[in-house]
């Protein structure tokens, strides 16, 4: 009875050991989650969702601070995308939060008077220029957050739609007749 | 023949119709006033415009380079002068405009000097670059740039198979090259087999154009294995015909270069003899106009002949035409405008009519008869894919191999609900892609956002750090300076000035009566007297 007792409170202690030293070991450093929210949002870091970039509404989302449907840049996909990830149901996009058309910003040149304003603004570094000096937008790099426009001292940021061309062309959802069943 | 061959599953029959044009020998198309080149012809990068608008070209100048490494470079077709550099009409099935030259003829069809290569004896890099500079791509319908594609890489290509089946209906623009041009063909495989490096070369033929396969067996030199393949769709497809004829197949997502084998088209072949041995840049093609036309046949076509154009060569459409297809029944696409361009990758233009072309049938709900399975040349399951494609669930489409799709159309030739099954396929490709772009942006954006966060604590931290040394030296600076005999000088007249400064300050401030030479001073006790001297006069006066 007693050596039965001591053999299931060894091994128990034997095992309890093994599993805290794995702990300690095999430690994960950052949340998984917040990763896989993460690579859903599509990284325009334009804070519309209310904060300061795609990883902070990421890390609120997995806390449950924020809710799924904050993102316009994501639309209706990414929260449905979202939905499945986290086993909620998918609702529609917030309030005011349609998504728009896809855009790069533009800057006129003419007008620039190289103030730097937007080049501090732009989450993704995608502008170039220095004091005094012209500035311009790399269009590859551009996100579309639109966030160059509010420090504009003059206005010369436009926002431009990305239009389809032959190489982005998709094929349409084919629509087709469907005979009546009789 | 001796070699065995080794059938694919599923294929179609459906009606040749090559009788129309095959009959014909290739016809010149006579010089037009105006071309149209588009700059993005091939897959990959869009060429970049050398030229532009009011400029003189002649035939054969370069005029768009290749940009990039998946490119190739775009030529004039005939001399004269540039109209304008901009967009516009291209054969495409989505009708968008794309970048073109546009090239008025000068009548004189002036050449520029053209350079044959020694390829014998050319370096093979050198080689494929001048084949890239000479525009060349897949004539067979992908016009991938074939200056990759002679690139044997780390991969060793054992086998060279020239693809001459022509399987689609209506098309015989390869057949009468073939028959016509067979030793120049073969010429230019010699070429492909001298860069690629292999021993074996096959050519594969369906077994509906005898007179082309006499030709190339005529033509070819021992070494040369000129092969008749049953007629069957789609065993023109490079995976179909590379298993056909050899057994191999090709890895799902791969080509068939993993597995050591190249294949090229016949087209492309004659176009390398002519770029390599003539030294022409790709200038013209063979394009079969056929269907509810007066003349249908063949026509040896300059790239950016207007399509309106090479019609009316043909003697224009008969009345009642129902609209035109830019390849053949099973693949092509409707035209949607007929300014578009003959393109490096138009192989026939089709004219329909309402009797063979009728339209579309209803369609009706998938019984799931597995009809689309068993006719599938690439052993899918067209089914499966139509039914997630359509539900838009794109990850389980492609785990049904979406990608290994060749967008034949034998699964809904074969639908008995006549289910438009390629279309929803493309679909869901094109979705896929789209994502798979979108998703590299984001990491790209991710990574920038990443670094951005990164670099501006990094420059915080440079300015705290230098700060810091800053106030530093300074410390130091006030240490060491009693030890410096000069220092301490200039300090003490410092800190004079400074001493004087503060009394100043403190309000006695001199007069200017103050220290002055005795001189100075007497004359001004002598004035002092005078004044007191009048003054009392004065008062005397009043008194």
């Amino acid at each position: 009875m007693i050596s039965a007792i001591l053999v299931m409170a060894g091994i128990g202690l034997v095992l309890g050991g093994v599993l805290g030293w794995a702990s300690i070991r095999y430690r994960v450093e950052d949340d998984p989650l917040v990763e896989k929210i993460d690579a859903i949002l599509p990284q325009t870091q334009c804070g519309q969702c209310g904060f300061p970039g795609c990883k902070p509404y990421a890390e609120a989302i997995s806390k449950g601070e924020a809710d799924i449907n904050l993102c316009p840049p994501g639309g209706n996909d990414g929260v449905k995308r979202l939905a499945e990830l986290l086993g909620v149901e998918p609702k529609p996009l917030g309030a005011g939060m349609e998504p728009k058309p896809k855009a790069v910003a533009v800057i006129d040149e003419n007008t620039c008077i190289g103030c730097t304003l937007c080049i501090q603004a732009c989450p993704v570094d995608a502008i170039v220029g220095a004091a005094k000096q012209m500035h311009s937008i790399i269009a590859e790099q551009c996100t579309g957050c639109e966030l160059c426009l509010p420090p504009c001292p003059v206005d010369c940021i436009s926002m431009q739609v990305i239009r389809e061309d032959v190489a982005t062309w998709k094929w349409r959802y084919p629509v087709h007749m469907m005979k009546r069943a009789a | 023949m001796s070699r065995k061959l080794h059938p694919f599953n599923g294929g179609v029959h459906p009606d040749g119709h090559k009788e129309p044009s095959n009959a014909t020998p290739i016809r010149a198309m006579p010089l037009l006033p105006r071309y149209v080149v588009p700059l993005r012809q091939h897959i990959g990068a869009p060429a970049r415009p050398l030229v532009r608008a009011g400029e003189r070209v002649a035939r054969g100048q370069m005029i768009g380079a290749a940009e990039g490494y998946v490119s190739t470079a775009a030529h004039a077709p005939t001399s004269g002068s540039v109209l304008a550099v901009e967009p516009r009409a291209v054969p495409h099935p989505s009708g968008l405009f794309d970048l073109c030259v546009v090239i008025e003829a000068d009548g004189e069809d002036r050449a520029v000097e053209l350079q044959p290569l020694d390829w014998r004896n050319l370096d093979a890099s050198a080689l494929r670059n001048r084949i890239r500079d000479l525009g060349l791509a897949g004539l067979g319908g992908a016009v991938f740039p074939s200056y990759i594609k002679l690139n044997p890489g780390a991969q060793a290509i054992h086998t060279l198979i020239l693809n001459g089946a022509e399987c689609e209906p209506w098309i015989t623009c390869d057949d009468r090259l073939m028959r016509e041009r067979a030793a120049e063909i073969v010429l230019g495989a010699e070429i492909m087999r001298h860069a690629l490096g292999c021993a074996s070369v096959l050519f594969g033929v369906e077994d509906n154009k005898p007179e082309a396969l006499a030709a190339l067996r005529a033509a070819a030199p021992t070494d040369m294995e000129v092969v008749s393949v049953p007629t069957l769709y789609p065993s023109g497809g490079g995976k179909q015909l590379t298993y056909l004829l050899t057994g191999v197949e090709t890895p799902t997502g791969g080509r068939s270069t993993d597995v050591g084998i190249q294949v090229f088209n016949v087209g492309t072949a004659y176009s390398l003899y002519r770029a390599v041995c003539l030294g022409e840049p790709l200038l013209s093609r063979v394009v079969t106009v056929t269907g509810h036309v007066a003349e249908p046949g063949n026509f040896e076509t300059r790239i950016g002949t207007p399509l309106a154009d090479l019609l009316a060569a043909a003697g224009g459409a008969l009345p009642g035409a129902v609209g035109e297809i830019i390849g053949g029944p099973m693949m092509g696409f409707d035209l949607l405008d007929r300014v578009a361009p003959v393109t490096k990758s138009v192989n026939c233009l089709l004219v329909k009519d309402p009797r063979l072309f009728p339209a579309r049938p209803a369609a009706l709900p998938c019984i799931r008869c597995g009809a689309c399975a068993r006719a599938c040349p690439a052993d899918l399951q067209p089914f499966e894919m139509y039914w997630f494609s359509r539900a838009k669930d794109f990850g389980k489409a492609q785990s049904y191999d979406l990608f290994d799709c060749i967008e034949c159309g034998c699964c809904a030739y074969v639908c008995p609900s006549h289910i438009p099954l390629v279309d929803y396929f493309r679909y869901a490709k094109s979705e896929i892609w789209e994502r798979e772009r979108d998703k590299r942006e984001a990491d790209q954006a991710r990574r920038r956002h990443e670094f951005k966060e990164f670099r501006l604590e990094r420059e915080k931290q440079e300015k705290a750090e230098k700060f810091a040394k800053a106030a530093e030296k300074q410390k130091a600076a006030a240490g060491t300076e009693t030890a410096n005999p000069e220092e301490a000088r200039k300090k003490a007249i410092l800190q004079a000035a400074l001493e004087r400064a503060r009394l100043a300050k403190e309000g006695v401030t001199p007069k200017n009566t103050d220290n002055l030479p005795a001189a100075v001073e007497k004359e001004i006790a002598e004035i002092d007297a005078r004044r007191e001297r009048m003054g009392a006069k004065q008062q005397g006066g009043e008194e």
